[in-house]
């Protein structure tokens, strides 16, 4: 039998990584537990100390995917991941306040020079579109899937657009943030035709969230 | 491309093996005829038309999703349709030009630009109906019913019908008299319920306090029946048509429980247009395990103002393949009957016999290859005392 979604289960996609251990101590303030038996073997699907609620370790890019096609009502994910995610059929309602950093340009002087179509290499393509279109800039997208802040020292690219936490890597490279994207945080999302099925059950479970989120 | 995979077809473009072809053609049959006995007479509009006719309402949605071409004869655009509704628009406004209500159903393939829905098509077959010339919950109410009529006799129960009214939100941008630019965004944030985003711009709008808050509260107006009452107390004092929307929204659910036992209800007053035109109320039905509605439609007055005859319109519409892949019906039987290879006379008599009698019966050819069963013929026709008989096979 596969693990379908039983009609009074709800199951939590979260991003494998920083954002999941985040989640789980925001999840034990909701009083929802992960054994630790659970979380040390290599189980994708985990119970939980409520009956009614499992979660569900993925990719990170792969999580609006589960929520989007309903195999996963709701799910916890970075806002960066959703802003290049164009499939729809999601709700975002919340904002988690954790695994909190910024969406940023950097490159190796505080200034950027350039005669021709800048070069930028980043993994969120279209994120870094909109910001440089915003600012009527037609630029060169350069994608690369991780390390990117090889690109400007290399001289692959001008600058970069990558996600800056502590701004350790980018300076250990020789890199200087220049320009704020955006905000990035962790967002509950929610499907939409769950979201009505399941109506009284996920705005409890939303609810909860918010108070989380808010302490 | 190379030899090797020339029967790749392109991503989303899908076609029916006989047993799904057998179960469309089936249900395309009996829901026409349901269709028709409710009233709802079949037109066939052109897959290709110019686009200036096709993209109607103010959406960009449409016009993204619709595949163009340009006519070689004259040099103009065309569009394949993405969505029947606006041709089904133009027959009644520019052709039949009437005043009495009109009932048209229609059912084809569309093709979309982008893949969508759960099986990420892009060439969903649609069946629909509309209904032209009356304004008020009469008939709404007939077209849900119509669309619910639909799915239970394909099957599909157990529904959840969602109702909203796009014309909350439109009243009270109107109200707040904000600009299409800063409507557009904040609709498209509302849609997808990006609340930090939605009440960030929110406060970046030129709004009174309590515009703001009634307008970032509408993002929560979504549930159970409780919802209305919480809708009205929201909305109380801040006059305009806000007010109306809620009171017929709820007449209509009243109608709807009535007529439909046990229906579930989901009220959502955030709820925007698929595809932007809708401008009344709205409705979509979901089930369970599927990430998304299953048929959706709504009113959609005055549309046929660009072809010269607006009249208030209200109508739904269904992927019907999407639904021959969750509808728990059987495909239909295509058992038959296999005739041995024979030039025997009495054998084509009794042949055309069977036929005409709705049997199926296949004729084996010279030295083919498999016999009744391959055929998936569970009877034969066999010759006994100068008689051809039906026999059945174990």
């Amino acid at each position: 039998m596969t693990e379908q979604a039983d009609k009074n289960l709800t199951t939590i996609a979260i991003s494998k990584g920083r954002v999941f251990e985040e989640s789980l101590s925001l999840l034990s303030t909701m009083k929802i537990h992960v054994a630790e038996k659970d979380l040390e073997g290599r189980k994708l699907l985990l119970p939980t100390s409520e009956a009614g609620i499992r979660l569900l370790v993925v990719r990170s890019k792969d999580v609006p995917t589960y929520v989007q096609y309903g195999v996963a009502e709701l799910g916890i994910v970075g806002k960066d991941v959703l802003m290049e995610f164009t499939g729809g059929g999601i709700y975002e309602p919340i904002d988690l306040g954790i695994a909190k950093c910024r969406l940023m340009v950097a490159a190796m002087e505080p200034q950027l020079q350039h005669s021709r179509r800048l070069r930028v290499a980043t993994k969120y393509v279209r994120s870094t579109q909109q910001h440089f279109a915003a600012k009527g800039l037609q630029v060169e997208l350069i994608k690369l899937y991780g390390s990117m802040e090889l690109a400007p020292v290399l001289g692959l690219a001008d600058c970069i657009v990558d996600l800056v936490a502590t701004g350790n890597t980018l300076k250990a490279n020789g890199l200087t943030p220049i320009e704020h994207v955006a905000d990035i945080s962790c967002r509950l999302i929610v499907n939409k035709a769950a979201m009505k099925i399941k109506s009284a059950t996920l705005r409890r479970l939303i609810e909860q969230f918010k108070l989380a989120a808010r302490e | 491309m190379n030899d090797r995979n020339r029967w790749l077809l392109p991503e989303g473009i899908e076609e029916s093996l006989p047993d799904e072809a057998a179960w469309l053609e089936h249900h395309r049959r009996t829901l026409l005829d349901m269709f028709s006995s409710w009233g709802y007479e079949l037109v066939i509009p052109p897959l290709i038309e110019y686009l200036e006719s096709l993209l109607v309402g103010p959406s960009d949605d449409l016009d993204l999703q619709t595949f163009k071409v340009t006519d070689q004869l004259t040099g103009r655009m065309m569009g394949i349709r993405a969505d029947m509704t606006p041709q089904v628009a133009r027959i009644d406004a520019h052709r039949l030009r009437q005043d009495a209500p009109a009932r048209f159903c229609y059912l084809g393939t569309v093709l979309h630009t982008r893949p969508g829905g759960r099986d990420m098509t892009r060439s969903p077959l649609q069946l629909g109906a509309e209904l032209y010339g009356h304004a008020g919950a009469d008939s709404d109410v007939e077209v849900i019913c119509l669309m619910l009529e639909a799915l239970r006799q394909v099957g599909i129960e157990d529904i959840c019908l969602d109702l909203g009214h796009v014309g909350v939100f439109e009243d009270m941008v109107e109200q707040a008299g904000l600009g299409d630019e800063q409507r557009r965004a904040l609709q498209a944030l509302l849609q997808q319920r990006a609340l930090p985003e939605y009440g960030q711009l929110l406060s970046e709008c030129s709004l009174a306090e309590a515009q703001r808050e009634t307008l970032m509260a509408l993002s929560d107006l979504s549930g159970d029946e409780s919802v209305i009452g919480q809708a009205r107390q929201m909305l109380e004092g801040t006059g305009g048509r806000a007010l109306e929307h809620i009171d017929y929204v709820e007449a209509l659910s009243e109608r709807i429980k009535q007529r439909i036992a046990g229906i579930r209800l989901h009220f959502d007053f955030a709820a925007l247009s698929g595809y932007h035109y809708e401008n009344g109320a709205v409705f979509a039905a979901y089930i369970s395990g599927q990430g998304e509605q299953i048929a959706r439609g709504g009113r959609y007055d005055m549309i046929g103002q660009v072809f010269g005859h607006s009249r208030p319109a209200t109508g739904f519409s269904l992927d019907l393949k999407a639904l021959a892949k969750i509808s728990p019906l059987a495909q239909p039987s295509r058992h038959g009957i296999f005739a041995p290879c024979d030039e025997d006379p009495e054998l084509h008599a009794a042949i055309d016999q069977l036929r005409r009698k709705g049997e199926r019966v296949i004729c084996a050819l010279q030295g083919q290859q498999g016999g009744a069963q391959a055929m998936r013929c569970n009877r034969v026709l066999e010759k006994k005392d100068h008689q051809w008989c039906v026999k059945g096979i174990d």
